[in-house]
């Protein structure tokens, strides 16, 4: 296998874009990422697309050559990726393999969503198709009602509290209100956050990501044609994608996540790294008590301290370890489909020091954990600095 | 008696904010429940059902001992047990 670098990165604004169409949006982000890798389009020989759900939102299904066409690539390979919230972690997991083979030396992997269109009765039902629909969505579990009952477990196993959930929506808040790009740009107090209109006991509105609209594009090459293109690489040191049951009753222990803790110790050996190489992290906080898992089934913190962790400031950009100086998915927003790219771009940023006023002190080595569903997928994916 | 007619609640949650199918009975109880089999080698079985409630006092806690009442178009509507005197 070749080594792969990142060499160019491409975001739209993520928020309620009224006014913008889901191609519009991909076609922007592609367009910003070819223009960061100095690329044009026509040598980009595959396209990777992740989206969600498409067919709901917006009625429109063939997703791929749909962008892919009006991003100026021509007669190439263009395939959607759909692995519900981890669909363009799994788009960057399949374009990164394909440089990896030598089958290709340029292509671009991409996520987009449009959800602002429909109602949130209507979102939560598309939402839920991400969970086993035949069980729990049959029961009337909505997305923030699965991630509830994983946070009443984990409180009751750990002595997780309402307040070290807050602590995670406080946090992300901070740092995405210093995120130009993010959907609520808002720094709130943690008398706000537990006093939210409750959505699913115990989460409130607080706990949960914003429903966005948004896209994100990276373009991959190979490490050793990097230096043709930028003077600031960054290379894939591991990427890793598991798969878990979709339905929570037919998991043992609800409070892991198996395909977490599977994709974080095969990009680890992958690496030759382990959690306490990681300088800071982008994790998949659909949910606040999702980072705290998440950062316990990576190994950051000792299973069970992952409230305690947020609350004692130890993920803080000025922390010991930074989780989500992006905002997160709470704050930064949460296109579904765009999300796994989007992290890999936030991580990218912090990797070249071009992350302004939320850059971290020490951004050698970065990670980012994109989950499917309620954890029926992951993707962990390893980026290091060559400059 | 039915041997799945009880269960032990593992996890639960109130949903305040519904999907569009079920958004004339939020807020509603929903818990992931282990059903007693009656036979201590066999595995336990885990079901994600539906908690009648029609007050606080009435939604099921983690551990709390829940029975059967009907099954609704595929779902299982469970009922907090009383306990008994």
């Amino acid at each position: 296998m070749r080594p792969v670098a990142v060499i160019g990165i491409g975001k739209t604004a993520f928020g309620a874009l009224a006014n913008r169409d889901l191609r519009s949006l991909a076609v922007e982000a592609v367009g910003h990422a070819l223009a960061d890798a100095g690329v044009s389009p026509a040598r980009v020989e595959s396209f990777y697309l992740g989206n969600f759900a498409g067919p709901s939102f917006v009625g429109q299904n063939h997703l791929a050559p749909f962008v892919a066409a009006s991003a100026g690539f021509e007669q190439i390979p263009c395939t959607r990726f759909e692995n519900a919230c981890a669909s363009s972690g799994s788009a960057f997991f399949h374009a990164w393999q394909s440089v990896a083979a030598g089958i290709y030396d340029i292509v671009v992997a991409a996520g987009v969503e449009k959800m602002t269109t429909q109602s949130t009765p209507r979102v939560a039902e598309i939402l839920a198709g991400a969970g086993d629909m035949s069980t729990e969505g049959l029961a009337g579990a909505t997305f923030p009602a699965l991630f509830a009952m994983i946070a009443r477990r984990h409180m009751h196993q750990y002595g997780t509290t309402r307040e070290h959930l807050a602590a995670v929506a406080v946090k992300n808040h901070a740092n995405g209100a210093k995120n130009p790009l993010a959907h609520m740009r808002k720094v709130i107090t943690l008398e706000q956050a537990l006093a939210g209109k409750p959505v699913s006991d115990p989460l409130t509105v607080y706990d949960c990501s914003l429903v966005s609209d948004g896209a994100a594009a990276v373009v991959l090459v190979p490490l050793d044609r990097a230096r043709q293109f930028t003077g600031h690489p960054v290379r894939i040191l591991a990427v890793a994608q598991t798969s878990d049951h979709l339905a929570l009753d037919s998991k043992r222990d609800i409070t892991v996540f198996p395909s977490v803790i599977s994709a974080g110790q095969k990009a680890y050996a992958m690496a030759g790294l382990g959690p306490r190489n990681i300088d800071f992290a982008e994790l998949h906080d659909c949910f606040t008590i999702a980072e705290i898992v998440a950062s316990e089934d990576l190994g950051f913190v000792e299973k069970g301290m992952g409230g305690p962790f947020a609350a004692e400031g130890c993920s803080a950009i000025d922390g010991r370890l930074p989780i989500n100086t992006s905002g997160g998915l709470k704050s930064k927003g949460h296109p579904v489909g765009a999300t796994g790219t989007g992290q890999i771009c936030d991580v990218v940023q912090q990797l070249r020091g071009a992350a302004g006023d939320r850059q971290v002190q020490r951004h050698r080595i970065g990670l980012a954990q994109n989950l499917g569903g309620s954890g029926a997928t992951c993707v962990v994916t390893i980026l290091g600095s060559e400059a | 008696m039915n041997h799945l007619s009880e269960g032990i609640v593992y996890t639960e949650t109130t949903v305040y904010s519904p999907p569009e199918q079920y958004a004339a009975d939020a807020p509603y109880q929903i818990a992931i429940i282990d059903l007693h089999r009656g036979d201590a080698a066999a595995p336990q079985q885990r079901l994600t059902v539906r908690i009648l409630a029609s007050s606080m006092a009435e939604r099921a806690q983690i551990g709390d001992r829940v029975t059967f009442v009907e099954d609704r178009n595929g779902v299982a509507y469970f009922r907090k047990a009383v306990p008994a005197k």
